[in-house]
């Protein structure tokens, strides 16, 4: 179904979406874990059952307990930086899983609970922040780029890949993960371009998680960031990111979308980074604690929880279950990250050219003579 | 077992850590992943996770201080069950030292404790080929081309000189330009440095006429070194100022016929000499010393007032002590003393101690400003141009003036811009029109 676009009005939820930054969005669960009813956006998780809600749960508890264990690793030495996800879980879990293997995946580098919905091994999630490689896993066996440094770039990955997904005739589609300071990025805004003029099967999904590193959101958005993707002819809708039923209805639809030939959406997923940017900031510094409380009070798994004691689902037994499996995650996570071989030094050289390459080999063959030169300081 | 917990770079590429607290004491039982202390960084303040469960055998370092990363923090007594404890790590150091095993491309550096790369040993370079034979257990070696800088290599190429062929006789076999000269020239082609004797300290015949090579010594040495000393202490800031001082010329002129200035040198650096003592007055951080010892500022309410000369041993600035009880007079008797004495070589060391403030006559070598550096302990120094006459706006018209550029370096430490500039402006005043004298005095 195609939901007709005009060029200047953003298509958001007639009810409950705003104009300013701090406006409302679409939310099925409320912070209290009270499911309210919408006429537009049910009917995309009518098959969400109370089982199914157990599993969103568990996954949210379980990339919420691998974030603060590899937070933990790099205080410990064993990283050498971790981005938190801490807070953002719903927006990841309810996005991550309403796609299907087929896609394919262009993230940032928080996305690390989508890489686990995608199937990452723990020791692929944690071999680039240990700093033993450049990337962390074949893309193509999991259909997720490696994990992309550069601010925004990957939404030129995903919207040329989608490109060519039209080219190859599938319904599959792509996704590009970004943040909320991406969006002031010239390659967001190109990738707009191009994934509108060829109605890519793309979805642009912005995690709006309030801050750029120390940069508030109101700072270079005057107006919601979704309104910026009706500009480019892309519809947009703003969606509380803490609730991950609306996630999944808006990735679904918007993934209905590019499937059936309709061409890239814009979702501003509106969430709060608890954490800090990275494990080397310190937003103490200019975020106000105030701030903080107001968000934990919209925590993302708590009002799941709520949700799911009003419907009985939530008992001791499940509990159980869930911290089980949380804990199992740490400790896999932990002997992954600990038992992973060291790289060797020729590694560098290994992959930076598919092909053979002669002045390459000649800098392998160098560099191997540089390091013989300390073979005779071996029991020094 | 006992495990060292060492201090992790806990940003992205800090070195050292304060410990703030330690959440744990010897002896307690902590769990994996327990914070056991507050730790600040350049970048933020961290929880510092416990990495093993165990016992805290010994803190290594207390509450307060500074580590640097990869030393040794605490130390825990760990149970390793059998099989079980497959994710127990071992601290950073060990582990490494433990997996560090030939590979396809020979070893790793080894990392030590305070996380700086081992430095590479530099031998010298290897006999180049002719010489004697290479043992067969360094093959590498031989494919090495001697060592050499890089303008040295650049030489040998523009002279065509193959370096793999030149023996050299720098300190570790380094290839020298005069290594790459010789062997460029026929005569020496084959005769080459004689093998095991090079020269220690190659002084090729062929570059002496081109270069003289003077000791450092003496007057050169002290200048130098109290050049480099105020230079690169003091920060210093200069200011020009350039003004029509035809009145003080006629006022000198007039002064010359006065019976009581017979035989004294007279010249705008007497009336600057003057300015000065005047100007610190107003501006006191002009006269005064920057005591980075005690951290404090010493204003000094007496001018030592010194006078760069030019002598045949070179530049000295002896001082004219007490100069602002001097009267004109009596200071151009003091400058003309002052010169003379610096001139004959007599200047005493009490002389050019103790100088407070320094004015530079720069103007009686013909340029008309320079940057004067100060003289080291001093807050500011005043340069005197050269008086030229010139083209210049008087009275609302154009007419034929004595002109000075003035400039005053200061530090910046001890003088902001304002002070120096408005102490540059009221000398200059006095020489525009040395009645001013009067009024300031």
């Amino acid at each position: 179904m195609r939901i007709p676009v005009s060029l200047h009005t953003p298509v958001r939820h007639p009810e409950n979406s705003g104009s300013f930054p701090t406006d409302p969005y679409v939310q099925l669960v409320t912070p209290d874990g009270v499911r309210t009813p919408d006429p537009l956006y049910d009917r995309w998780v009518e098959d969400v059952d109370g089982a199914r809600l157990q599993e969103l749960y568990i996954d949210m508890a379980v990339i919420r307990r691998i974030d603060t264990e590899a937070t933990v690793l790099q205080r410990q030495g064993e990283l050498g930086l971790w981005p938190p996800l801490l807070g953002q879980e719903a927006a990841q879990i309810g996005s991550g899983r309403s796609l299907r293997a087929s896609d394919f995946v262009f993230s940032s580098y928080r996305e690390n609970g989508v890489a686990y919905c995608r199937g990452v091994g723990m020791e692929d999630l944690m071999r680039v922040w240990r700093g033993n490689a450049a990337a962390g896993w074949d893309p193509y066996s999991v259909n997720m780029a490696p994990t992309q440094v550069i601010i925004g770039a990957q939404a030129l990955h995903a919207a040329g890949y989608a490109m060519g997904i039209t080219r190859d005739g599938s319904d599959d589609a792509a996704i590009s993960y970004f943040g909320d300071g991406a969006t002031s990025q010239g390659d967001v805004n190109e990738a707009m371009v191009f994934a509108a003029s060829y109605a890519a099967p793309v979805v642009f999904f912005c995690t709006n998680n309030q801050w750029a590193i120390s940069e508030p959101v109101t700072l270079q958005a005057q107006v919601p960031i979704a309104n910026r993707a009706p500009g480019f002819g892309i519809p947009s809708i703003r969606v509380d990111g803490n609730d991950v039923l609306a996630v999944m209805a808006a990735t679904r639809e918007a993934l209905d979308r590019a499937r059936s030939g309709n061409g890239p959406t814009f979702i501003e997923a509106v969430t709060y980074r608890m954490g800090p940017h990275t494990t080397a900031d310190d937003p103490t510094r200019y975020r106000d604690d105030a701030e903080l409380e107001q968000w934990r009070a919209k925590d993302p798994l708590s009002r799941v929880q709520a949700l799911l004691e009003s419907l009985g689902l939530f008992t001791d037994e499940f509990a159980a279950t869930a911290s089980g499996r949380a804990d199992a995650a740490a400790a896999e996570l932990r002997a992954a990250c600990l038992g992973m071989p060291d790289p060797v030094p020729a590694d560098v050289f290994a992959h930076v050219y598919s092909e053979p390459h002669s002045w390459l080999d000649r800098q392998q063959e160098q560099y191997s003579r540089y390091l013989s030169g300390f073979a005779g300081e071996e029991n020094r | 077992m006992l495990r060292e917990f060492r201090l992790p770079d806990l940003g992205e590429g800090l070195t050292e850590s304060e410990i703030l607290n330690w959440h744990v004491s010897v002896g307690d039982d902590v769990k994996l992943n327990q914070v056991i202390a507050d730790v600040e960084t350049a970048k933020a303040v961290v929880e510092l996770p416990s990495p093993y469960a165990g016992i805290v055998a010994r803190l290594h370092e207390q509450a307060g201080t500074v580590v640097e990363v990869g030393s040794p923090i605490v130390s825990f007594e760990v149970a390793v069950p059998a099989g079980a404890d497959t994710g127990a790590p071992g601290a950073g150091g060990e582990r490494v030292q433990a997996r560090r095993e030939p590979n396809l491309v020979g070893y790793g550096a080894v990392p030590d404790a305070t996380g700086r790369p081992a430095r590479r040993r530099r031998g010298p370079a290897p006999a180049a080929q002719g010489a004697a034979p290479v043992p067969a257990s360094t093959p590498d070696a031989v494919r090495e081309r001697p060592r050499s800088t890089p303008p040295v290599r650049k030489l040998a190429r523009d002279m065509g000189v193959d370096l793999s062929e030149v023996r050299g006789s720098g300190p570790g076999g380094l290839v020298v330009r005069a290594d790459v000269v010789r062997a460029a020239s026929p005569a020496a082609g084959t005769a080459a440095a004689p093998a095991g004797a090079p020269p220690v300290v190659p002084s090729p015949p062929a570059q002496a006429s081109r270069e003289n090579r003077t000791p450092v010594t003496g007057m050169r040495k002290h200048t130098a070194a109290a050049m480099v000393a105020s230079a690169f202490t003091a920060p210093h800031a200069t200011v020009f100022l350039t003004v029509d001082v035809t009145p003080t010329m006629e006022l000198l002129e007039r002064l010359r016929q006065q019976p009581a200035f017979n035989g004294l040198k007279l010249s705008p650096l007497t009336l600057a000499a003057k300015a000065v003592c005047l100007g610190v007055q107003r501006f006191p951080s002009l006269n005064s010393r920057w005591d980075e010892r005690a951290g404090e500022i010493v204003s000094f309410n007496y001018v030592n007032l010194g006078i760069a000369a030019a002598t045949p041993r070179g530049l000295m600035v002896p001082n004219i002590k007490e100069a602002q009880t001097l009267s004109l007079h009596g200071l151009a008797a003091a400058v003309t003393s002052l010169a003379q004495t610096a001139r004959d070589g007599k200047t005493r060391p009490a002389d050019l101690a103790g100088g407070t403030i320094s004015i530079s006559n720069v103007g009686v070598f013909g340029v008309d400003t320079g940057t004067p550096i100060l003289n080291p302990g001093e807050a500011a120094i005043l340069a005197l141009g050269a008086v030229r006459r010139q083209p210049w706006e008087y009275e609302g018209a154009i007419a034929l003036r004595s002109v000075m550029t003035l400039s005053l370096s200061f530090d910046h430490r001890l003088v902001d811009g304002e002070q120096g500039a408005g102490f540059l402006n009221d000398v200059g005043a006095v020489l525009a029109e040395p009645a001013l004298a009067l009024a300031m005095a």
